[in-house]
């Protein structure tokens, strides 16, 4: 009796790691079909990447030492990169307000409204900024009003769901209070939302502040202006030390605006 | 329901609103000189909004002849982001440990890691796509070279942390069990590590998706390639195909790696 039992166990646990052998061993299978799929279909392979290696090292290598007395020369373009993303947050900020509220539902009661607004959210953030960006490089025109609308675009979508978000999870006990005295729609935003939602929709709107940043730096590598345009026509020109500083003076500019915005941020929570 | 502020001492009021006033301001201020940098004023914002109305009616119907081209495009992008991906998963798999202070890897050695892995990422993607378009040539293998190794930063971060976290009582186990470092390398820390390095790499193939479809731009294959060529000579239709081929793939991919990390957790 006590043998039949040991042994059913046995047979149970030898057949579990049999089954979980075989599952790895699909998996395993089926990740490395995926690879050999992905690196044949765009000719990946070592020896070349390998081959030219050296002549990328060199082109590193070009841009030692920066060029410090161009620090100086790079001011305005900072000074651009750093308004296009204070601009593009302020509007975003402003844009992402109705759609916020279209996109908690316990704010729009209107169902199929508050699925387009989710929705809407969802598709401006799958695409990302630097294409927004060469889009509308392409309609508008060179230069950084181009830049910041890609930005209003990005920083819409993603401030919107963040604080829709945050909107969902408040206390909704205000919201019943105001309509048990009647207040309407508007009051119940005014007296309601407005109180609850302002700390965190200013917390994301100083992340996204921060994203935009990053972003503004790198707009000018696709014509739409701040500091990337210095990058870019340095990288054209084969001014390899030109572009060195010009992303030495990026990392200090995205270090400084991170560290102002974390210790705003701090204040706020 | 109290409005803040109710029975205070009057002062106290007037000092928050000042507060209150005084910051609006300020945000005013800077936006202000911000629009006069950037030469934007309500009138110019109205027209560049119309212009996105236009832009967009414009791609409406997207370009159905080239929709095979474009998904093939696609689907290179794809490629170049599984492919580099995984060429920065196994160069970062030394760094990782190497980055880690509790392995016995000497502070200075820790320290140098961690700076090189910080200037890897302050480094923008797309320069590292301009450099090995200018070495390799136009075409893919540039672009998985520059997410192969920019990804590097972010993901040596990432699992030096990981392995900064992990526990220590199996490699004490085994230590006391007489096993040698290489054994207790094998089967105590890999087998912690790695289900989290997988779901690191899997996070940063959702980034590098993104980043594949935009490398493109600067020659570095995959649909950015189609977009490029079909803006240069407003083709708007065709920026329409390629940007609907780009949502509904982003989107796809977004959701299946996000179930992938939550079965590998």
């Amino acid at each position: 009796m006590t043998t039949s039992f040991k042994t059913s166990v046995d047979s149970g646990s030898r057949a579990m790691i049999v089954r979980r052998r075989l599952k790895r061993g699909v998996v395993t299978a089926v990740v490395i079909a995926i690879y050999v799929w992905s690196a044949r279909g765009i000719g990946f392979n070592v020896v070349d990447i390998l081959r030219e290696l050296p002549l990328f090292f060199s082109l590193l290598g070009r841009m030692l030492p920066p060029n410090w007395s161009f620090g100086l020369r790079i001011l305005p373009a900072v000074i651009e990169t750093i308004q296009i993303a204070i601009l593009a947050t302020a509007i975003g900020a402003v844009f992402s307000v109705p759609i916020t509220l279209l996109a908690a539902g316990n704010v729009n009661g209107n169902r199929p409204l508050y699925l387009v607004a989710k929705a809407f959210m969802n598709l401006i953030r799958t695409i990302p900024e630097l294409l927004y960006a060469s889009i509308l490089v392409a309609g508008i025109g060179l230069g950084a009003f181009a830049g910041m609308i890609a930005l209003v675009i990005f920083s819409t979508g993603v401030i919107a769901k963040l604080t829709s978000e945050s909107l969902e999870a408040v206390d909704t006990g205000p919201f019943e209070a105001i309509h048990a005295v009647g207040g309407n729609k508007l009051e119940l935003i005014r007296m309601a939302v407005i109180p609850q939602i302002l700390p965190s929709f200013s917390g994301y709107t100083l992340y996204v502040f921060e994203i935009n940043i990053r972003a503004s730096t790198v707009l000018g590598l696709v014509g739409a202006g701040g500091i990337g345009t210095v990058l870019r026509t340095s990288l054209d020109l084969f001014r390899y030390q030109n572009a060195a500083t010009t992303i030495l003076v990026t990392f200090l500019l995205v270090a400084v605006i991170d560290f102002v915005s974390t210790k705003l941020r701090e204040r706020l929570i | 329901m109290t409005a803040p502020g109710n029975g205070r001492a009057p002062t106290d009021r007037i000092l928050r609103i000042i507060r209150v006033v005084g910051n609006v301001l300020i945000i005013l201020i800077v936006v202000a000189w911000s629009g006069r940098g950037v030469k934007v004023d309500i009138q110019r914002l109205g027209r560049g909004l119309g212009t996105i109305g236009r832009i967009i009616g414009a791609m409406f119907p997207p370009s159905t002849e080239h929709f095979g081209r474009a998904v093939a495009a696609m689907v290179e992008s794809i490629q170049i982001a599984i492919v580099g991906t995984t060429v920065a998963a196994v160069l970062t798999l030394p760094v990782s440990f190497l980055a880690a202070k509790n392995l016995g890897a000497p502070n200075a050695v820790v320290w140098l890691v961690k700076q090189f892995l910080n200037a890897i990422r302050a480094f923008p993607e797309l320069v590292f796509g301009i450099f090995f378009v200018a070495s390799y040539g136009p075409g893919p293998l540039a672009g998985v070279m520059a997410i192969g190794v920019n990804s590097v930063g972010m993901l040596g971060k990432l699992n030096a942390e990981i392995v900064e976290n992990i526990d220590r009582g199996p490699i004490e186990a085994l230590e006391a069990a007489g096993a040698n470092r290489i054994e207790v390398f094998v089967y105590a820390i890999l087998p912690q590590v790695i289900p989290e390095f997988v779901a690191t790499a899997l996070y940063r193939f959702e980034l590098n998706l993104r980043n594949a479809t935009v490398l493109g731009l600067v020659g570095a294959g995959g649909i950015g390639v189609i977009l490029l060529q079909s803006l240069q000579f407003r083709r708007w239709p065709v920026v329409g195909m390629a940007l609907l081929i780009v949502v509904v793939a982003v989107t796809v991919v977004d959701y299946s790696s996000a179930y992938l990390r939550k079965r590998i957790n």
